[in-house]
């Protein structure tokens, strides 16, 4: 049984109030798809409800805001294609930043605990989330995970999403920080073909760059379409495996760390 | 295909509502999706017929309102409707951080009788 919201399903949506309306110019999509075989003599009439669809993750989002808040948690969902260094960003963040920041992982994956065995490496706490058919990370899974991680001090939490550009755009999760991971080998206008989950990014990491040239990488095309799609993203170019940028993107996160616990960390 | 999800959630409300109403069929649910909310229509209603196939909600109608995207301009202090989503305002080419619809999800009302 769900502490949080009296579920003991792992979905059960609920009805919620929310009044919010916008008016714009557009067009209607009317889809006939279905046979009507019933008849319509009975009086039919409209019940108003402008309500998002999202409304319970959304309001499980905002529990877990509140909850990282009050534990000076700064929350990083970190989404991209399979493949494309998400696990190893992380394996070597949290290698480097060990001795600095008190870090955990939550990891999603339909499958296999493989990504949290290897996130342990580094004595970093790791809870893995299988989701098996589901397609993305919601806020509700989320406190699942964040009562097995339990209740030791966190600086630093990385939510490595499922491995999807569509799905997890519409999952607030709670999150302090949205990082959209892609790599060299995924071609350059990647940003164009996901422009969702790339609009509200606040953090680009161009990931792979050490084999760069040997995929005949376009950069400044890449870093053009990443700025166009992204136009509130902070992009760090990095080599997860030589390391090779990684320094800039360690920064960017010691000083949100820094702006989130609100203490100064200890300097190495 | 996460549109399962969202459908189930949609048909759970539309049920909701009418058996507090007392009707005793959804006609019809009318919604707002906005182009960067991240759903497919087709997926979406294809969900949402085969979930309601033993409900009060079988045979209903979802009508989609497409929201587009539109984007705020700081420098003109204007809002516009960006172009194949490069968020540029047309007027003075710079770029928007803030978009101001697209990204809507919204059950707007249900037809019942």
């Amino acid at each position: 049984m769900c502490d949080h919201c009296g579920c003991s399903m792992p979905e059960s949506p609920k009805a919620h109030s929310h009044a919010h309306s916008h008016e714009h110019g557009h067009h209607h999509h009317h889809h006939h798809d279905h046979g009507h075989d019933h008849n319509h003599d009975e009086e039919r009439r409209t019940i108003e409800l402008h309500q998002s669809l999202m409304a319970q993750n959304d309001r499980l989002a905002q529990q877990n805001r509140g909850f990282f808040k009050g534990r000076g948690t700064l929350a990083v969902n970190i989404v991209s294609s399979p493949g494309s260094g998400k696990t190893a960003i992380l394996e070597a963040t949290l290698r480097d930043l060990k001795n600095e920041v008190q870090m955990a992982t939550i990891v999603g994956d339909l499958a296999t605990e493989n990504d949290a065995i290897r996130l342990r490496q580094n004595g970093a706490p790791s809870v893995q989330i299988t989701t098996g058919t589901v397609c993305h990370l919601d806020a509700h899974m989320i406190q699942h995970a964040l009562e097995d991680l339990g209740r030791e001090p966190l600086d630093l939490l990385f939510i490595e999403n499922v491995g999807n550009l569509v799905c997890p755009a519409g999952f607030d999760l709670g999150e302090d920080i949205r990082v959209v991971v892609t790599s060299v080998t995924e071609g350059e206008d990647k940003p164009q073909k996901y422009p969702s989950i790339f609009q509200n990014a606040d953090v680009v990491l161009l990931n792979k760059t050490d084999i760069a040239e040997a995929v005949g990488f376009d950069r400044t095309r890449a870093l053009d379409a990443i700025r166009e799609a992204a136009p509130g993203a902070v992009i760090f170019e990095v080599s997860a495996r030589t390391g090779a940028g990684m320094t800039a993107w360690y920064d960017f996160l010691r000083e949100r760390v820094q702006a989130k616990t609100g203490a100064s960390q200890p300097a190495r | 295909m996460h549109e399962f999800g969202i459908a189930d959630g949609l048909l759970k409300v539309a049920i909701e509502t009418a058996e507090r109403s007392n009707a005793s069929r959804v006609e019809q649910v009318n919604l707002k999706i906005g182009a960067l909310a991240g759903v497919v229509d087709e997926a979406l209603i294809f969900a949402f017929g085969a979930l309601s196939e033993d409900t009060l909600a079988r045979n209903a109608r979802l009508v989609i309102e497409a929201i587009p995207v539109t984007c705020y301009c700081e420098t003109c202090a204007t809002v516009f409707e960006p172009p194949r989503f490069s968020y540029r305002c047309p007027t003075c080419q710079t770029l928007s951080r803030s978009v101001k619809t697209g990204r809507e999800l919204q059950l707007v009302s249900i037809e019942v009788s």
